[in-house]
């Protein structure tokens, strides 16, 4: 880390970019926060570990508004978060100095505590280069827990070591796959309508609409969102019943649909442990199947199926077939 | 708040007889905003459109709600209506409580309740509406007609004869479409050549007519009054002015085995060739496909006996860009490939041929020199079998379900001119039904049965088997005696189905035309505007609209051809005001609607936004008027609800939707 730590003060420096956008150390040893770092010094509190799983793409939208340019670290999979970005002009390319940083999973503390690991006050073996195991130090005494055994959701259907864009690259990337990205998918599918509707049923009823997921989610990027517009009289409306209010999910997911690069920020920020991943997860799915596969965010210049036409597209009606079948 | 009238139409007993037209009334006067409702028995009438200015007179309304049949058929009518009253006509909505309401249902009481849903629903919308201008665009005064057959042909002159420019694009290298391969014509009986070949020179020397063979339309933009159309010029690798047409080149060249489409693949031609002897124009292409130059580099034969210096290995296919001001398609028809239909042998034997084929067998420029022959063995037939309906009529999914409408008639041509010319062959004709309804044609049927004394059975072919010996023999039915018929013919013609040309499909949708389930393009009205395309300047000729005889495509090639004098003659067309907006406040400047507009609409800028808060310099769309067609892809398209459409807002749908579900 400390090498990364250096060359991010040398392009300070010498001026090459005016901040950087990175983490920093958290309250806690497992919860380090974005953080823009304006000077040499103040890059002492840098982290970059095993709980860095935050997508800063987002916050180049405004960092790129900013005069000179911003060192931004991103990890493969936040790399195609930021080239969606570029496609939908969002972010300035050219005020962007992206380090390419390398990922070997990223970590998620509930997975620790669901294993008894509770009281921690300190963490290590999570840096890039660490150990396989995972060193706890709790009020209870120390405990050990593998890597992989803690590794989020989203790491066990890596979209690969590949940055997708950047400007220099630090540390060595790892592909973490380990089971195949449709299979949670293939599980709703295989539910009947009622067993669908009852387990989304069940997994919404625990939002809070505290709007973690939108506010971290990458393709929610607008200006304003469309669920604060007061041209709709819908905005001041009152629910019908209680499942409405949990429409926002599936409206977003709509929104997202063929923009979404499938980052898992929205599982990985949402308090309530609600699997929202699996909405724009089966939405990739239906495009891939639908109209050839396709990956948000792999080529900025790639046409996304759902804005495109062509004249191999499949009929409407293979949808409504799908759907009866 | 607006004051809104309500009118309800009884449509004689249209309407009347299915839903309750006073309760409509009673019912719809309290909701929000209407200040006047009544109902009369043709709202559409002088009376009732009288009716609808006074009460926006007196009763001061800035809006108007008629409860009747479909806005396309009278939006018009009461919109001009309410104009000559004061009142804006984007005010005036039409909620169709006769084609979406009462002429669907039995029940009255049901009928009723969907018909006051519809009124709330149109009367939640006018709340909404607000006053829009039409706004002008000029019109381009040259025609585009897709397709060089007797329909082009014929649409193209006519325009070309009223004082319009036009151009016609044809795919295959000379113009002349299906009827160039025709021997004879019915009910008449003349030269289809000699009835042709005048119509093809006229057209190619018209001063007003351009023609682009071997070529395709590319890529098409813009809306009515002002299409912009790329049309690919494939290389024809002859130069059109050098060649003289002498024909040198299609004797000398030493790739003689290509199938020869236009002899239905009975004969072979050269590689470099003119389809047939009065191609227009008389300039040969080079099929690079077959061409031993093209494949190997090695021949070069064809450039060295030219005395014109004509043939070019080197052209490359080019694209040009025009605009047109309207574009009439007239793609035609082919018949359908018959690959489901084995029980009839055609694949299996080379005597079991399409009437197409026997059109050129007939030809005195066909495959045998006009020789009635057998392609097998090149021997005279005896008997003699035509059967009728291959793939028309077809209730399973093999064919068409459709009647092809030229079979009938131009199997009675081939059996009486067989008859004629050869008086020993035996004419057997299967049928379903002989139909037709045309000016002479059932005393030409008559004549076939009566004087040429043709064998028709009313019945269907079950199997045609090859035999060894080489004749076929033919199981059937005939119906009016009720027994089974099994018999031995040498020949046997099948009078496939006719379908629309397949490339139809690509080109309805770069014209954004749509098509029905069979391919045919769709009229805008199928009783009262049969020649338009629902997509405004796009017109249909020939059997791009529907199976047709010669002479009713040429009718209808005429009908399109005013349609299209009477759009060209107009200076200006007023635009439809109904175009999408954007919120640059909300707008994100992502693009997504410009990728997604079909007219190329959208363009963005950076802007200085200016509002609560916000002063800051953003890319945002930019909606052109003139080229938005208001069709609202980009409403659904933009994530933040930034694009809105005119006179169709989110606010409106909604509010549409509320109602309803009220």
């Amino acid at each position: 880390m400390q090498g990364l730590i250096d060359r991010l003060s040398a392009l300070l420096s010498d001026g090459t970019v005016a901040r950087v956008l990175g983490w920093k150390k958290g309250d806690m040893p497992y919860n380090p926060e974005p953080h823009m770092f304006e000077t040499a010094e103040s890059l002492k509190d840098f982290v970059y570990d095993g709980f860095c799983g935050a997508n800063l793409s987002k916050m180049m939208i405004e960092a790129s508004k900013l005069e000179g340019k911003t060192a931004v670290c991103l990890k493969p999979c936040d790399s195609y978060s930021f080239n969606q970005l570029i496609r939908e002009h969002r972010v300035d390319r050219e005020n962007a100095y992206i380090i390419g940083v390398g990922c070997r999973g990223k970590l998620d503390i509930d997975k620790a505590r669901a294993n008894g690991i509770k009281g921690i006050e300190e963490v290590s073996g999570t840096e890039l280069d660490g150990p396989d195991s995972v060193s706890f130090k709790t009020i209870y005494g120390d405990k050990e827990m593998s890597y992989s055994d803690l590794l989020l959701g989203r790491c066990h259907v890596c979209k690969g070591k590949e940055h997708m864009i950047y400007d220099e690259l630090w540390g060595e990337s790892k592909d973490t796959a380990d089971s195949e990205r449709f299979d949670e998918v293939k599980a709703l599918e295989a539910m009947s309508p009622a067993e669908r509707f009852e387990f989304f049923k069940k997994e919404l009823s625990k939002c809070i609409r505290c709007n973690a997921c939108r506010n971290v989610c990458p393709a929610c990027s607008c200006r304003k969102c469309a669920f604060d517009n007061n041209n709709f009289d819908s905005q001041q409306k009152a629910n019908v019943d209680s499942f409405e209010e949990k429409m926002f999910h599936i409206i977003r997911a709509f929104h997202v649909a063929g923009r979404c690069t499938d980052c898992g920020e929205c599982s990985r920020v949402c308090p309530e442990g609600i699997p929202l991943h699996l909405f724009n997860r089966k939405f990739i799915k239906d495009i891939d199947e639908l109209y050839g596969e396709f990956q948000a965010g792999k080529d900025p210049e790639a046409q996304s199926p759902l804005t495109d036409y062509t004249f191999e597209d499949c009929e409407p009606g293979i949808v409504a077939e799908r759907s009866n079948g | 708040m607006q004051r809104i009238g309500v009118f309800v139409c009884h449509c004689g007993t249209n309407i009347a007889a299915t839903v309750d037209v006073k309760k409509v009334v009673e019912l719809v006067r309290f909701e929000p905003g209407v200040v006047h409702a009544e109902d009369y028995p043709y709202m559409c009438s002088e009376v009732g459109q009288q009716k609808i200015a006074e009460a926006i007179k007196e009763k001061q309304l800035t809006g108007v709600v008629v409860c009747s049949c479909s806005p396309r058929m009278h939006e018009a009518t009461f919109r001009n209506c309410a104009e000559k009253a004061g009142l804006n006509p984007y005010m005036v909505e039409v909620a169709n409580i006769r084609e979406h309401c009462s002429w669907i249902h039995k029940d009255m009481e049901e009928a009723t309740k969907k018909a006051v849903i519809l009124a709330r629903a149109a009367i939640a919308k006018v709340n909404l509406n607000t006053p829009l201008q039409a706004g002008e665009s000029p019109v381009v005064k040259r025609a585009l007609v897709i397709g060089g057959g007797i329909a082009g042909i014929q649409t193209a002159i006519d325009i070309a004869e009223a004082g319009y420019k036009v151009d016609i694009v044809e795919k295959t290298p000379s113009i002349g479409g299906r009827m160039s391969q025709l021997d004879k014509t019915f009910p008449t009986l003349d030269c289809s050549s000699c009835i042709l070949t005048p119509k093809m020179v006229e057209v190619s020397t018209h001063p007003n007519i351009t023609i682009h063979t071997y070529s395709e339309v590319d890529k098409v933009s813009g809306f009515v009054g002002n299409f912009t159309v790329d049309i690919k010029k494939k290389a024809r690798s002859v130069d059109l002015d050098k060649c003289t047409g002498c024909g040198v080149c299609q004797q000398k060249c030493p790739m003689k085995k290509v199938p020869n489409e236009f002899n239905r693949e009975l004969n072979t031609r050269s590689a470099i060739y003119t389809p047939f002897a009065q191609a227009v124009p008389n300039v040969p292409v080079i099929d690079r496909e077959h061409c031993l130059m093209f494949k190997t580099g090695k021949c070069g034969v064809c450039s060295k006996v030219c005395q014109a210096g004509a043939v070019d290995y080197e052209q490359q296919d080019e694209i040009i860009t025009e605009k047109y001001g309207a574009i009439v398609v007239a793609t035609g028809f082919d018949i359908i490939k018959l690959d489901k239909y084995d029980e009839y042998a055609y694949s299996q034997s080379p005597d079991v041929i399409t009437s197409l084929e026997l059109e050129r067998i007939m030809n005195a420029a066909g495959p045998t020199n006009g020789h009635l022959e057998r392609m097998s063995d090149h021997k005279p037939p005896k008997n003699m079998v035509f059967i009728q309906c291959v793939g028309s009529r077809c209730a399973d999914h093999r064919g068409k379900s459709y009647c092809s409408k030229i079979c009938c008639m131009y199997t009675a041509k081939h059996a009486m001119l067989i008859r004629d010319k050869y008086p020993d062959v035996n004419v057997t004709v299967f049928y379903i039904d002989v139909r037709t309804p045309g000016k002479n044609f059932d005393e030409f049927y008559r004549r076939a049965v009566e004087q040429y004394h043709v064998n028709y059975i009313k019945g269907q072919v079950g199997k045609v088997a090859p035999q060894p010996d080489g004749s076929l023999l033919v199981q059937g039915v005939d119906l009016i005696d009720n027994k089974q018929i099994v018999m031995n013919a040498d020949m046997v013609v099948l009078a496939a189905a006719i379908e629309p040309n397949p490339d139809i499909r690509k080109i309805a949708t770069m014209l954004t035309a749509s098509i029905d389930t069979n391919n045919f393009l769709t009229e805008a009205h199928a009783k009262l505007r049969p020649v338009e395309s629902p997509t405004a300047g796009i017109f249909l000729s020939g059997v791009t609209q529907g199976p047709k005889d010669i002479p009713e495509t040429v009718s209808q090639a005429g009908a399109a051809a005013v349609k299209v004098i009477g759009l060209l003659a107009k200076d200006k067309l007023k635009t439809n005001p109904c175009t999408a907006k954007c919120d640059v406040m909300m707008c994100n400047g992502c693009s997504t609607c410009a990728n997604v507009c079909p007219y190329g609409a959208i363009t963005y800028e950076d802007q200085e936004v200016r509002g609560p808060g916000v002063r800051e310099v953003r890319r945002v769309a930019q909606v052109n008027v003139a080229l938005c067609q208001g069709c609202g892809a980009c409403t659904g398209a933009c994530p933040s609800g930034a694009m809105d459409l005119q006179g169709f807002s989110n606010r409106q749908l909604i509010s549409e939707v509320d109602a309803i579900c009220r």
